[in-house]
């Protein structure tokens, strides 16, 4: 059971990153548009294009 | 922002015609206030109703970018706003005409009256707290898997620990919107559902953090946060529908500024119109609302009083003729002296009156009131009573007991009942924006399910409030050519109308020289040296009829008439059809002539039809109806329906009504079509058949859990199933709203 030492922080950091990754879209304001943003995926001027 | 900007048809078309002095003066007002408005404006935001789609965001967006002055925009499909960056100099309004041109009507909102970073605030703040749980949830439950698959002694002890670790301070933040409010009931002395669940979340933390340090069996943390994360998710649906349609409201709020100009010696300024005091001078151009009450000092003209009264024909305004805000100066300039303005004026003694009847309306008690008062309190004899009865059977064994008390507690809390009604309302309010309907209120749905009566105003609502000529078919080729030219020459609605039915006739307006307009009267010119007018009755030197009609006349021919009627509204007809065959009694109540509103009864189908109702009769004849045990629909536009649409049961206006009315209506429709009323009322009424059948799933789950908690038996595992299993069915069975 000496493999919980490892996997048991492992588990939790990788939580961790996910959360911190969540943090940082929601500061990056991801969520203010979602209809918009999942229209504006599809749209072929954006590839060639793309808007900062 | 101009007075223009409310009636973009104002300006900048000024009647060249027109034989004032004053009318020349007046650009050079218009042109300052624009340039101190363009000045600060370098982030300008409009609504852009239409906005749906993929190909709208790249139309708006390529097209205003190909603007000179425009550095970029960008359109936000959620909340239909396009915000521009802009050099200083391109003003809101040159854009809004820009976008109204490739086909999106767009309109201006005053940033101040925005207050989205707080709003955006608080929704990120309540997101966060969610991800937070979310993240909790997740790694307490794959601890907890562990320990249901039977983990013992000293790994149990140890996965108990660490769950202690991620969930105290996940509740401890994520549980801060419940306690919150929890304390502010106390407080006040009353018990709403966050108490119950404040109650269960530190319950069942604090004797799970017990249990662990006394290596106990049983931990509930993973259901203490599986419950925050849920009701949380409850609350962040709740919150974001009422957002948006909070925003919306603003920005109906912001796209009417109240703008006057106040007439100081020589000069012309615009001042707010909270700030006109009596006595003082202020002039209204032609195709400006009359801002404040008042007598005409100087200057003819007519005036449109249907937002007013709903009549359709417009009334002449010459001096001494005593004026109410809230009607629209047609052909010529006019110079009021303020009689009355800010609270003494008849549009704020309508806004009391409109204050009146909302507090009635107060008191309506949502579903899900009715159900957080029947909850709160059984929920706490039932855990109460638990403990006591535990207590007894086993002797005083406080830490048993507890333990059968707060499991209760888990099991009964309403994960279900929190998501139960935010759940439907998303998922309907969200059908009714997309079908052009924006509900203002929460309980406005609830309310819409309700109705069996709906009553129409007529004016605006189910007409256009724009005339257009009968029947051409009694002009002469030759007067129809001239009827084009004159019509062409005025500002009137009438004349205007009359051009276009004229050329759309194939009439090729006819050469006229000497073409003035006759502000109150109508226009005049010579044709082929005869003198040609177009205006109204006895000035042409016709017989006046009894409906809304313009005259023509032409030198050496008798007067002819011309007949207008209002034109419908796109889908009045299926509307009014719609409502009929789902049962619901449908009545027209006007303030316009009765021979006008009879005709629009009779092609419309409706039987039931009042005329020249005043705001009172109105609000009178729904309070009679609601007496009667009906539930009313009120659906108009004007100010004189202010006071009935907040008498009404639940109200809905169009988005071209007057800004009371909007913020009397509990619903607005932003489309133009009336098509969706029916079909609204329809998806309401399956939305309250949701909530109601959601309510019975969670009170289900719970006949099932307690009896096991009560006898003993609850474990975290039955306690985390119950909780997810139930919320899960809830929320699919809300999505099901077709």
């Amino acid at each position: 059971m000496d493999i919980l030492a490892v996997l048991i922080p492992v588990s939790l950091f990788l939580g961790l990153a996910g959360l911190v990754g969540f943090w940082w879209t929601l500061k990056r304001g991801q969520y203010d548009d979602p209809e918009g943003d999942s229209q504006r995926i599809l749209r072929g001027d954006y590839d060639d294009h793309p808007k900062p | 922002m101009t007075d223009t900007m409310t009636n973009p048809t104002a300006e900048p078309e000024y009647p060249a015609l027109a034989a004032c002095p004053a009318c020349i003066a007046t650009p050079s007002a218009v042109d300052r206030a624009r340039a101190a408005a363009a000045e600060k404006a370098a982030r300008i935001m409009l609504s852009v109703p239409d906005a749906h789609c993929a190909l709208c965001i790249q139309t708006v967006e390529s097209d205003l970018e190909k603007m000179p002055g425009v550095k970029s925009a960008r359109l936000n499909l959620t909340l239909r706003r396009v915000s521009v960056e802009a050099e200083p100099g391109i003003s809101a309004e040159s854009i809004a005409k820009r976008l109204e041109k490739i086909g999106y009507p767009a309109y201006e909102l005053d940033p101040g009256q925005l207050s989205m970073t707080e709003t955006d605030k608080q929704g990120r703040d309540l997101l966060m707290r969610l991800g937070v749980a979310g993240f909790s949830m997740m790694n307490i439950m794959l601890l907890s898997v562990a320990v249901w698959s039977g983990a013992t002694d000293a790994t149990r002890d140890l996965f108990h620990m660490i769950s202690a670790m991620i969930a105290v301070p996940t509740v401890a933040f994520s549980g801060q919107p419940f306690f919150r409010k929890a304390w502010a009931g106390v407080r006040n002395g009353r018990l709403d559902m966050d108490f119950p669940i404040s109650l269960a979340i530190v319950l069942a933390t604090g004797m799970s953090l017990y249990e662990t340090f006394n290596s106990g069996h049983h931990a509930y943390f993973d259901a203490a946060v599986m419950l925050t994360f849920f009701l949380l998710a409850g609350r962040y649906l709740d919150f974001r529908t009422r957002a948006v349609a909070r925003s919306a409201a603003q920005e109906l709020a912001a796209l009417e500024v109240p703008r006057a100009i106040r007439l100081t010696g020589e000069a012309e300024e615009p001042v707010a119109v909270a700030d006109l005091r009596p006595g003082e001078l202020v002039l209204v151009r032609p195709g400006g609302r009359i801002p404040v009450d008042g007598v005409v000092v100087a200057g003819q003209s007519e005036l449109d009083r249907s937002l007013l009264t709903g009549e359709t024909l417009p009334v002449f305004a010459g001096p001494d003729l005593v004026v109410t805000a809230g009607a629209v100066n047609l052909t010529g300039p006019l110079t009021l002296r303020v009689t009355a303005a800010g609270k003494d004026s008849s549009l704020h003694r309508m806004a009391d009156l409109v204050a009146v009847a909302e507090n009635a309306r107060n008191k309506y008690t949502t579903l899900a009131e009715k159900a957080a008062r029947m909850y709160s309190p059984s929920v706490h004899l039932l855990s109460f009573a638990a403990f006591a009865v535990w207590m007894w059977l086993t002797g005083g064994d406080v830490r048993f007991a507890l333990n059968i008390s707060a499991a209760t507690l888990i099991i009964t809390c309403p994960c279900a009942l929190g998501l139960a009604v935010p759940a439907v309302v998303t998922a309907a309010s969200g059908r009714l924006f997309r079908a052009g309907l924006l509900i203002k209120d929460g309980s406005a749905l609830e309310r819409l399910a309700e109705v069996d009566t709906v009553v129409f105003d007529k004016t605006g609502t189910l007409t256009r409030g724009t005339p257009e000529p009968v029947t051409l078919e009694g002009l002469s080729p030759e007067a129809l050519a001239i009827a084009a030219a004159l019509g062409g020459a005025s500002s009137h609605p009438l004349a205007q109308s009359l051009a276009q039915a004229a050329r759309a006739e194939g009439a090729i307006p006819a050469v006229l020289t000497e073409v003035a307009e006759v502000p109150g009267f109508g226009v005049q010119a010579l044709w082929q040296g005869r003198r040609v007018r177009l205006g109204r009755a006895h000035w042409v030197g016709a017989e006046p009829l009894d409906v809304t009609a313009a005259y023509l006349g032409i030198e050496g021919q008798a007067p002819q008439s011309v007949a207008f009627a209002d034109r419908l509204r796109d889908g009045a007809e299926e509307a009014v059809a719609a409502f009929k065959a789902q049962g619901k009694r449908v009545i027209l109540i006007s303030g316009d002539v009765p021979g006008a509103v009879g005709d629009l009864a009779a092609r419309l189908g409706i039987d039931d039809w009042r005329a020249e109702a005043l705001p009172e009769d109105k609000s009178a004849a729904i309070n009679a109806l609601q007496a009667q045990g009906h539930k009313v629909l009120m659906v108009g536009d004007g100010l004189n329906d202010t006071v009935a649409l907040s008498a009404a049961h639940v109200s809905i206006s169009p988005a071209s009504a007057l800004d009371a009315a909007r913020v009397a209506s509990d619903i607005v429709l932003l489309g133009t079509s009336l098509a969706p009323l029916p079909e609204a009322q329809r998806v309401s009424v399956r939305a309250v058949q949701r909530i109601r059948e959601n309510f019975a799933i969670s009170f289900g789950y719970n006949v099932i859990a307690v009896p096991i908690a009560l006898v003993g038996l609850a474990s975290p595992l039955i306690a985390a199933l119950a909780m997810s299993v139930s919320s899960i069915t809830v929320a699919l069975n809300a999505l099901r709203l077709k």
